[in-house]
């Protein structure tokens, strides 16, 4: 027995444990039911949002940032702690030339699909069996962009 | 109570619900939210072949793939039992422009089965559809270093400028895409 252990915090685990990870699979679960109920995985949302027709999508899209940046600001300002204990760190985005090549020929994607790769997983649960071959392109795509990414310029 | 969850979800709602999966995964966890990265460790998972990008430990990454497992469910459990009868009220206007493009589904569900159905598969308009918007996707998602989720949502939360550079061309890129791009591709595959 270390008599100091009572008196010092235990340390957080560098790792969450793999049991815990049920957990993000129920968020996953409410953010799917989202993503069908509001229509999020709808193509024709997506052309009305890119043809400037509805508000629907601007909406959601507004409103989730509006809500998450609340959300970081107030957990960098309070110094926030994740229940493991770990203070929260969220790694920055760096720029490089993939993120303007990559997200104009994601732009393109997600206007002939309609799906963005979220609503991917919501369409196979849907059972929009079609996307399944989407996924699985997308997949290939993500793979192909690994195995070229030596020659690419980042 | 489950009348109101039948009904299509209002923007408000869904937009704090999504907005909110930010601070939960933060919190529960310390994850970035971001669903592209999914791809990525399902190929490094499955089919890694010595490429160096694939090469690294992607069980640490675990927890995402069980979110997206969890997205699979929910997709399942929101269309299977809190479907609406009622169909998609679409915008009259981007209704007409479809309809001169030369689509013809609108009711069948959340994707028009003239370009995704499994019968649309076996012609070249639906595997263009699939197959190459599928792609561009997967593709253009990982070059970018996120989609719009981990760009759009968490990168502007977090007030990252390149998040925002991202944001503007992939918004940017779909607009001309389906104004100058679709059209183009609709009269190639009649």
């Amino acid at each position: 027995m270390n008599p100091t252990s009572a008196q010092t915090p235990p340390v957080a685990p560098r790792k969450a444990a793999p049991a815990g990870n049920w957990r993000y699979a129920l968020v996953g679960v409410f953010f799917g039911i989202t993503f069908v109920k509001a229509e999020i995985i709808s193509w024709f949302r997506i052309q009305e949002m890119f043809r400037f027709d509805a508000f629907h999508m601007y909406g959601v899209i507004g409103t989730a940032v509006a809500v998450g940046l609340i959300s970081v600001q107030l957990i960098k300002r309070l110094g926030l702690k994740s229940v493991e204990g770990q203070p929260i760190r969220i790694a920055p985005k760096p720029f490089t030339t993939g993120t303007i090549v990559g997200s104009v020929l994601f732009g393109m994607g997600w206007a002939i699909t309609g799906a963005c790769p979220g609503p991917l997983f919501a369409h196979v649960g849907a059972g929009y069996w079609a996307m399944a071959v989407t996924l699985l392109s997308a997949l290939a795509g993500t793979w192909v962009y690994g195995w070229l990414r030596p020659r690419l310029p980042h | 109570m489950l009348e109101l969850l039948r009904q299509p979800w209002p923007w408000y709602v869904a937009g704090a619900l999504i907005g909110l999966t930010v601070p939960v995964l933060l919190l529960l966890g310390n994850k970035p939210f971001g669903l592209s990265s999914n791809l990525r460790h399902i190929c490094a998972a499955c089919v890694p072949a010595n490429v160096e990008f694939f090469n690294y430990d992607w069980r640490e990454q675990a927890w995402n793939l069980w979110f997206a497992g969890g997205i699979v469910v929910g997709g399942a459990i929101g269309s299977h039992f809190l479907t609406d009868s009622a169909a998609l009220v679409l915008a009259p206007d981007t209704m007409a422009d479809l309809r001169a493009l030369g689509l013809r589904d609108f009711t069948s569900g959340l994707v028009p089965a003239d370009l995704f159905s499994v019968q649309a598969l076996g012609t070249a308009r639906g595997l263009f559809f699939t197959v190459v918007g599928g792609f561009l996707v997967g593709f253009g998602t990982r070059y970018a270093n996120g989609c719009t989720s981990g760009h759009a949502i968490m990168g502007l939360s977090n007030l990252q400028w390149p998040s925002l550079v991202a944001t503007v061309c992939f918004m940017g890129s779909g607009v001309l895409m389906t104004h100058y791009g679709l059209p183009l591709v609709f009269s190639m595959f009649q």
